[in-house]
């Protein structure tokens, strides 16, 4: 049996706590008024006062009431701001932990024979659903209140004055976001319970009933799970940008999920080998993560080009404007996230021998984490904060809050069973697995 | 020079698997085992170096890769430049984007030919050529080892695969 070390405790404790105070900061220290930010705009503008001295009056006044807008306009981003920088890693981190369960499904679906032994781990880190799902949902419910503006949309001032989103509204109003939101986590988080529930009455003696049960339930949400993914990446970030779509838009979420699931699954392995847990698990089967790890960044650059390069082609206004507000405004976090999640998993992880070196390993999983977090940014930021976007305190301290609640969730989950699993029709296989 | 060869013939991988661990154990030297299929872990257990094609591939892709930028770049900008995508900017750098399919295609097309090619002149293959397999069942349902002996330790060889399980044991006398 694992038992969290007081230390991890601390740690995630520590992480909490200094990302909360981090965030209640950067929640006051947003401007709370028009008349703020025109003061601040000022400030800025005073600097440069000596050149506007000889403008004509006239000139002055449009100048004025342009400022105006101006005002209002960066006075909504960065009442956003804080909510935003919440907003990524929150959803970030809550699919992580879906991906983990997908990938979970997938073996069980599949019959894997390689990962019984890891089976554990993914239960664990899956557990963060709950707490995660919870959170996203007060966000969602927060965002429909008007508490935020991130999903303009919810504005019924705006919609009246626009017409793309009044055709849209049939899909896009509160009350089914907030009842398709509670589906999506619901049922998510009802899959997994009835699985783990499966998986730990399987430790009591083998039961062919109960392996069959998970295989048919992990097939069933398998299906519940694409459909539902792909909704939930319109709902909760394409509706963000409310004017553009992307067809393939679900499927280049589902790539950075399934990434960055598999990427914590092997870190987490790694973190508990480490600590001396986790006997039967060798390194073919880390060989085996981090082939996907290496598989899957592949498989999110070609639907991250996918996407591209046909709006890039075709040119046409209201697509193009999506890549455009990009382009001017996040270019390197945007070129960025093609280097930290293609290129360099890619190069690092494409030697056979460095599959298996534990400390490689780590550091592409890292990279890739950072890179999709980054991912999540570059989607999120410009349809809530756009030009006014900079990674301060609101984000480091929003990311910290969540890791610190992921790791304790994760590995207090994984201390109440344990670490390898007693019984299974495939465990044999798996602990005798070598490449 | 003349030498003497055993063939010994197993009639089940795993019985074979077991026999190479321990003629492997004695240090002798097994010359070729002829399988009807791959066997799992053989090259491992026969002691045979990891096979280096995956590098050639690696280098094969790149060449791919740069053979199709030259030629992109070539064709599309240089000898008849193209307006793409209503953007005539004849450019290489700024249409690189709609050239990225034909760079993938190229880098597998080119990693995967030439490795194939690789692989049939490493492993002497041709069309037409005689196949060097000792005994025609090995291509149906029979595993063959070939140990080169003399007359030292053919008979504690003879035993010692005996003992492992072999079915038949053919003594040969090469030329």
């Amino acid at each position: 049996m694992y038992t969290m070390s007081s230390k991890l405790k601390s740690f995630s404790l520590i992480l909490i706590a200094l990302g909360a105070i981090g965030l209640i900061y950067s929640f006051i220290a947003a401007p709370s008024s028009i008349e703020e930010v025109q003061d601040m705009l000022h400030s800025s503008h005073e600097l440069h006062a000596g050149d506007h001295a000889s403008v004509e009056s006239t000139v002055a006044l449009d100048e004025a009431a342009h400022e105006d807008n101006h005002a209002e306009h960066l006075f909504h981003q960065l009442q956003n701001k804080p909510w935003a920088a919440l907003y990524v890693p929150v959803i970030f981190i809550f699919l992580i932990s879906v991906g983990v369960f997908v990938f979970y499904a997938l073996q069980n679906a599949s019959q894997a024979g390689w990962s019984p032994v890891l089976f554990r781990v993914m239960e664990g880190i899956s557990s963060y659903m709950v707490p995660g799902g919870i959170l996203v949902y007060v966000l969602l419910v927060l965002s429909s209140l008007h508490l935020n503006h991130m999903f303009v949309w919810m504005d019924p001032e705006v919609v009246a004055h626009d017409e793309i989103i009044q055709n849209k509204t049939g899909y896009l109003n509160t009350p089914f976001f907030l009842l398709r939101a509670a589906l999506y986590i619901g049922g998510w988080i009802l899959f997994s319970k009835l699985m783990i529930k499966n998986s730990r009455k399987m430790d009591e003696g083998f039961d062919l009933r109960l392996h069959k049960r998970n295989f048919k339930l992990s097939a069933g949400f398998l299906v519940f799970f694409i459909v539902t993914e792909s909704m939930m990446s319109w709902d909760w970030i394409m509706s963000i940008d409310t004017h553009w779509f992307s067809t393939l838009f679900g499927w280049f979420v589902l790539a950075s999920i399934l990434v960055t699931g598999v990427t914590t699954i092997a870190l987490v392995t790694i973190y508990l080998k480490g600590k001396g847990y986790l006997e039967y698990v060798n390194d073919s089967h880390i060989h085996d993560l981090a082939k996907f790890m290496m598989g899957f960044s592949i498989f999110w650059a070609y639907l991250w080009f996918s996407q591209f390069v046909l709006i890039w082609y075709a040119n046409i206004p209201e697509e193009v404007t999506y890549y455009a507000s990009r382009f001017q405004d996040y270019p390197l976090l945007l070129f960025g996230t093609l280097i930290l999640n293609w290129v360099l998993p890619m190069l690092i992880l494409i030697n056979t021998d460095f599959k298996r070196i534990n400390w490689i390993v780590t550091f592409a999983g890292i990279i890739i984490l950072i890179g999709h977090y980054i991912n999540f940014y570059v989607m999120i930021m410009p349809g809530t904060v756009g030009d006014a976007w900079f990674i301060g305190i609101p984000e480091v301290s929003a990311l910290l809050l969540v890791i610190g609640l992921f790791i304790y969730t994760v590995f207090n989950a994984l201390s109440k069973a344990p670490l390898t699993v007693k019984n299974g029709a495939y465990l044999e296989e798996s602990k005798h697995f070598h490449y | 020079m003349a030498s003497k060869a055993l063939h010994i013939v197993f009639t089940d991988d795993d019985i074979l698997m077991e026999a190479v661990k321990a003629l492997r154990e004695k240090k002798i030297k097994i010359n070729e085992v002829f399988c009807p299929f791959p066997v799992h872990g053989l090259d491992k257990a026969l002691g045979i170096p990891h096979t280096r094609l995956a590098i050639t591939s690696f280098l094969y892709g790149i060449v791919g890769l740069s053979v199709s930028i030259w030629l992109m770049n070539f064709i599309m900008i240089e000898d008849w430049p193209q307006n793409i995508g209503g953007k005539p900017s004849f450019s290489f750098i700024e249409n690189m984007p709609s050239f990225v399919p034909i760079m993938f295609e190229m880098t597998v097309f080119f990693a995967a030919h030439l490795m194939v090619i690789t692989f049939y002149m490493r492993s002497r293959l041709w069309p037409f050529k005689e196949a060097e397999n000792p005994d025609v069942r090995s291509t149906d349902d029979k595993f063959v080892m070939e140990i080169i002996v003399n007359d030292d330790n053919i008979q504690d060889i003879a035993e010692l695969v005996h003992e492992n399980g072999a079915s038949e044991i053919k003594l040969i006398e090469n030329k």
